[in-house]
């Protein structure tokens, strides 16, 4: 793939991060205020002339679509990271053959659309399963006949491919003598790991992290399409249902943003929290 | 029939009609158009949207800001169906107005159109960023020897922003032809929905999203090969970072 010189950077312009959130003060200067004042009105104008009498009806619904959304986004993000810690730290120490695999399953997962995979997952491997009868008696069928399992399988792989890439970097660029001196204090290799290696990758990679995130919370509704009702199903069922085209989606949309941005500033609190030197 | 040779297909993946290998390869063909007139303009909007929020005035800096805030914090699903209905309607719209009655404009267009705002936020932040990046120096030495804001952005801020934004911006061609598949959704034809399609009307799911799969891939390899000497000629004169 190309050079990670800055993966950050192409993070950073895909996804809105903490760097990005207003200060409380920049909100008074003059221009700033007209602005507002011109955006509350466009709201309210919104909020007035356009069509919200189905929201009361789907509200509890919303709500539960919303749910699933964050439970996807944390589950998978959760998972997918496990699985990109050993896939980024292989990359960088590991015996060729595990370092290849590594790679190219990074380059075949970031080289194809999230979209395709979770329909190869749902479809292909969806219509495989029911041909084996062992996989029908075993206890996982009650799972395996659900759609959100695939949508799971999909978005943890795709972000453990992506987050892989950044760990690979992160392991690689703790300085060696950070290491080498866990090693003359008497650590084994493993607490090596555990006590310097791995926190100080992990500190380092925390800004694309929590990009990746962001980039992750914006994959989610694909999953809507293998029949997961999430909250950008259940917006889809209004349209559906009371032929309104925009209104539904701008709701979607400022939802998306909350979300958006309650996750940053949740990076944001954790970030504040690791003490770093200087600054 | 325990074969695995005829547990495969291989028939189905024929250029002439009984295989669907032609429709697979129309889709792709789709998929690259919409990717290549999506990000040139992206490139576009992001080349103004850049000089807009470095040297725009107070309130231009601020409305680039929502938009690259809005793009950036709302899934480029939402966004896709967002634009494609307002997009014709409002286009629809205009064209009522000055009496020319609706066209029902073709999915290429609308495909490129919703692409485009996509990556034109993406390549503002990327743009902005490699343009912050030239050395204050440079462009400081540029003034002093008298030339024309024109001619300092010309000849100083965009060559010397080039290598910075290189990676950035090669990134996001990638991006933007794995964005394609999102108008699937719409049901625009390219490669993922004829790819449903196809499989959907064979049954053999695995076979086609595979060979989907692997067009994706190739598409992204060879692009990363040109990258790579696009890379290597802009970072000439680079000193090498160890």
């Amino acid at each position: 793939m190309t050079e990670p010189a800055t993966p950050d950077a192409t993070t950073h312009a895909m996804a809105f991060t903490p760097e990005d959130l207003p200060t409380s003060d920049s909100f008074f200067k003059p221009h700033r205020i007209v602005l507002l004042l011109l955006a509350a009105a466009l709201v309210f104008s919104i909020a007035w002339f356009m069509r919200w009498d189905w929201l009361p009806r789907y509200l509890p619904r919303l709500g539960q679509g919303i749910l699933v959304t964050l439970a996807m986004l944390v589950s998978t993000s959760i998972l997918g990271f496990l699985i990109a810690v050993p896939l980024g730290l292989v990359q960088v120490t590991g015996p060729w053959p595990l370092k290849a695999l590594a790679k190219s399953f990074c380059t075949v997962i970031r080289g194809t659309p999230l979209l395709l995979q979770l329909w190869l997952l749902y479809y292909g491997l969806g219509s495989l399963f029911p041909q084996f009868p062992a996989i029908r008696q075993s206890f996982l069928w009650p799972y395996l006949r659900e759609s959100w399992p695939y949508g799971v399988a999909a978005l943890t792989i795709s972000f453990a491919a992506y987050e892989g890439e950044v760990m690979r970097g992160a392991f690689a660029g703790v300085p060696a003598g950070e290491l080498e001196a866990g090693r003359a204090y008497g650590m084994s290799r493993w607490t090596v790991f555990r006590r310097i290696w791995l926190p100080r990758a992990i500190h380092r990679a925390l800004p694309t992290l929590n990009g990746e995130t962001v980039l992750q919370l914006k994959a989610t509704p694909l999953v809507a399409t293998i029949t997961v009702i999430d909250v950008y199903a259940v917006i889809s069922k209004v349209r559906q249902d009371t032929f309104i085209t925009y209104e539904p989606l701008l709701l979607l949309a400022l939802i998306y943003m909350c979300l958006t941005a309650i996750l940053v500033l949740a990076f944001r609190t954790l970030e504040n929290r690791i003490p770093t030197r200087g600054a | 029939m325990a074969d695995p040779a005829s547990f495969i297909n291989w028939g189905l993946l024929a250029l002439s009609p009984p295989g669907w290998g032609g429709v697979l390869l129309s889709g792709f063909v789709a998929s690259i158009k919409i990717a290549v007139g999506g990000y040139a303009f992206g490139l576009a909007l992001g080349i103004g949207g850049a000089c807009g929020k470095l040297y725009g005035g107070p309130i231009l800096r601020d409305l680039m800001e929502c938009y690259t805030t809005i793009v950036r914090a709302v899934p480029e699903l939402v966004l896709i169906l967002l634009l494609y209905y307002a997009g014709t309607d409002a286009l629809n719209h205009v064209l009522g107005l000055f009496g020319i009655g609706t066209v029902d404009i073709g999915g290429l267009a609308a495909g490129i159109f919703v692409i485009g705002i996509v990556q034109g936020a993406y390549s503002t932040e990327v743009l902005r960023g490699a343009i912050k990046a030239v050395p204050a120096g440079q462009i400081e030495a540029a003034r002093a020897y008298g030339m024309s804001p024109f001619k300092v952005t010309t000849r100083i801020t965009l060559p010397a922003m080039l290598p910075y934004a290189i990676p950035g911006l090669s990134n996001l061609w990638l991006i933007a032809t794995k964005d394609t598949a999102l108008l699937a959704v719409v049901g625009f034809s390219e490669l993922t929905l004829m790819t449903r399609q196809a499989a959907g009307a064979t049954k053999s799911y695995l076979l086609f999203f595979c060979a989907a799969g692997v067009l994706y891939l190739a598409l992204t390899l060879v692009s990363d090969v040109f990258i790579r000497l696009i890379e290597r000629r802009a970072r000439r004169g680079f000193v090498e970072q160890s």
